[in-house]
């Protein structure tokens, strides 16, 4: 089998795994090596699917000895199967990052024997580019829930971030389709490295050479609309993944099936991209906008609106907050306009010290003037001839054309069905009715 | 005070600081500021600006004092942009700061600052993308790319690859603004370059492609095909130099566009404000 095919086929393999992402270090390369990272993350192309290629995603092997149900690697599946030698996967990554194809590399696999070798043959990848070449690129490192503390403290001094995918949102459901995996297995080895991040911060202090475990953080991902898990759910895990496990990133998948089985949605099944999209946004109002999940949703709202994005959702609901003068609001209320992002918010900050503001000032600072104009007030006054009540702002906001947009990729008519197995819950179609009636 | 006069300068970021100079010594504001080879004709009376060593050092070394050491980087990053007529914004900037004092940087609703702002936006946004999407190829141990940028982006992506590759020898040639930079071990240059012409890439570079052109068709989650969003995050003009969208076998790159974009300054110099 010549490179050609085993690239194809274990990029095959890792690609449906979302993390992208080369966010988090800032580093130069050092005399004799090669690669340099930045904070910010750089995407090098995108694919026709829209998503960022940033580091040359690919696993070790694709050969794996569990049997997860939604996977397309697991051991019944007939499909062609392939495996990297360490110094040919080094190679390559070299050979694209000289060109600057990439960032670096995103390192995965399917279990090959047991979790122990697994991470053995990734440790020794890194250890070529790291140690041989002087690699100083982005490499991203998936911890294989199983193998041994040590193998996982080597692989994290090796790798800048690390991940372990908790794949469901729930330990129902996690039993149900990934039989060989439990929530306590996932979560021990992301415990592990969130005290590893931990006890490596307090012996930087003390020793400045200590070599940095994990400098990027770790994330996670989870499937979406895979299980019956509700919005709510989902949204309150990541929360707590946030919080407790000090998580960089959650990432949300929305399920594409690839495999048919009877616990599955059916193939054909169009994955839920507007629930995901709804998800990262709520995402971002957790992680950079001062949100909590009991604000988005709460157990009477478990999943979000489908025709309003979460934080106007948020605004519509607490329209006591509003209308919120630009001049005078603070840092933490001016977030929670619709319409105001956080680059908004700062460049809103810097202006109104040397000048007081008004809507036509707000356009050039990068306001969306045609959300925000409904919570605001310019020196005390809102946009003439605007009706500031919940029901004429909401119809204002769904008029636009995105209504349109958001009928057309919800198929509300085949949710019931993709989610029968579980019995009905998902999105609420009466619900939807609803908003629509409004 | 806006003076019906049109400054000539050298085109060099020195020449235009003399443009300041001047711009104070006469207090007049010119009606343009324009580079030696701006062939538009316009119906005012021009003057040249002789470039002073002197002159120019005198406002280099105002500006971190008088503006803030912020201001006097936003200004140099400026003069890179591909913003129409920048020269004069440029004046007209420096001339609020040396008013105003380092708070221009946050008068960001004022219109001298908005413009100029937006601009150096761009040209971030553009150096950011271009980090990415630049594309090597190997000539004999050696790395080459080219970029069609419409901001000159070269002084910015310098330092990036000069961390990133510093045992490698490489050139970038921007074939908008025709120049080059070059550097080989510790040693950077950016040197002005008419054309330069790739050789044929050799058996190992040829594969090279083909595996990135296989990952990257690869990579793609069919079920979730979305051209748009990938032409939102990554416009067009980006993908004639990039090797994913070079099909052909032999031939690095594919020609370049006839709509050269540095003919933007050429373009009819309208002065709008």
């Amino acid at each position: 089998m010549d490179l050609f095919d085993k690239l194809k086929i274990l990029t095959d393999a890792a690609k449906y795994d979302v993390a992208c992402t080369s966010s988090g270090v800032d580093r130069s390369a050092a005399r004799g090596g090669i690669g340099s990272a930045e904070a910010c993350g750089i995407c090098h192309t995108f694919a026709p699917d829209g998503r960022c290629v940033s580091l040359l995603k690919v696993l070790m092997t694709n050969r794996c000895a569990y049997d997860c149900r939604y996977c397309v690697n697991r051991r019944s599946h007939q499909t062609p199967r392939a495996e990297f030698t360490p110094r040919e996967l080094a190679d390559l990554t070299i050979g694209f990052y000289r060109r600057n194809y990439i960032e670096g590399l995103f390192l995965s696999s399917g279990v090959l024997k047991n979790p122990d070798y697994t991470c053995d043959r990734m440790i020794e990848t890194l250890r070529i580019l790291r140690e041989e070449y002087r690699f100083g690129g982005y490499i991203h490192a998936k911890a294989i829930p199983g193998a041994d503390r040590s193998l996982i403290e080597r692989l994290g001094v090796l790798a800048d971030r690390m991940s372990v995918n908790i794949e469901l949102p729930s330990r129902q459901s996690l039993s149900l389709l990934a039989p060989d995996k439990s929530k306590a297995s996932i979560l021990k080895p992301m415990g592990e490295i969130r005290d590893g991040i931990r006890q490596n911060k307090t012996d930087l202090v003390r020793y400045r050479h200590t070599p940095r475990f994990v400098p990027a953080g770790q994330s996670t991902q989870m499937m979406i609309g895979a299980t019956p898990d509700t919005d709510y759910r989902i949204l309150n895990l990541a929360q707590g993944l946030y919080r407790n496990y000090g998580l960089k990133r959650v990432f949300y998948s929305a399920y594409l099936p690839v495999v048919e089985n009877s616990l599955l949605p059916a193939l054909g099944t169009r994955p839920p991209l507007l629930r995901e999209h709804r998800l990262y946004q709520a995402d971002w109002l957790l992680r950079f906008y001062g949100f909590s999940a009991e604000e988005l949703l709460d157990p009477e709202h478990q999943n979000f609106n489908p025709y309003v994005d979460p934080k106007c959702n948020w605004a519509l609901n607490h329209m006591e907050v509003f209308p919120m003068e630009v001049n005078r609001a603070p840092k933490e209320l001016l977030l929670r306009v619709p319409g105001i992002g956080v680059t908004g918010v700062k460049r809103i900050l810097t202006a109104r010290r040397t000048a007081s503001l008004d809507f036509e000032d707000l356009k050039k600072l990068g306001v969306v003037l045609k959300r925000a104009q409904y919570f605001v007030t310019c020196r005390g006054k809102s946009v003439p001839g605007l009706k500031l009540t919940r029901d004429s702002i909401l119809r204002a906001l769904l008029s636009s054309k995105e209504l349109n947009l958001y009928s057309r990729d919800l198929d509300w008519g085949e949710a019931p069905q993709q989610l029968s197995f579980f019995g009905g819950a998902g999105p609420e179609r009466e619900e939807v009715q609803r908003w629509l009636a409004i | 005070m806006a003076g019906n006069i049109i400054y000539r300068y050298d085109g060099s970021f020195e020449g235009l600081l003399c443009c300041v100079f001047e711009s104070y010594e006469r207090k007049e504001i010119p009606f343009a500021v324009l580079p030696p080879d701006d062939g538009q004709t316009m119906l005012a009376p021009e003057r040249e600006i002789a470039a002073d060593p002197e002159k120019a050092a005198r406002v280099a070394a105002s500006i971190p004092k008088k503006i803030g050491p912020e201001a006097a980087g936003f200004v140099k990053r400026a003069f890179l942009t591909c913003l129409p007529g920048k020269e004069r914004h440029i004046l007209l900037f420096l001339r609020l700061g040396y008013r105003q004092g380092p708070q221009v940087m946050g008068m960001l609703a004022n219109d001298t600052v908005h413009v100029l702002f937006q601009a150096v936006n761009f040209l971030d946004r553009e150096t950011h993308l271009l980090k990415g999407f630049l594309r090597f190829s190997e000539f004999d141990g050696a790395l080459a790319a080219e970029i069609e940028p419409k901001n000159f982006v070269l002084p910015l992506l310098a330092p990036h690859f000069c961390a990133r590759y510093p045992e490698e020898r490489f050139l970038i040639y921007d074939r908008n603004h025709g120049a080059a930079l070059v550097y080989r071990p510790y040693q950077t240059a950016i040197i002005p370059a008419d054309r330069v012409e790739l050789p044929e890439p050799d058996e190992r570079e040829r594969e090279a492609r083909a595996l990135w052109r296989l990952y990257y068709k690869t990579v793609e989650v069919e079920g979730r095909h979305n051209p748009a969003c990938r032409r939102s995050h990554m416009p067009m003009r980006y993908w004639n130099c990039m090797t994913e969208f070079c099909e052909r076998k032999e031939g690095q790159k594919n020609p370049p566009r006839t709509n050269r974009s540095g003919d933007q300054n050429q373009l009819p110099f309208i002065c709008g404000s």
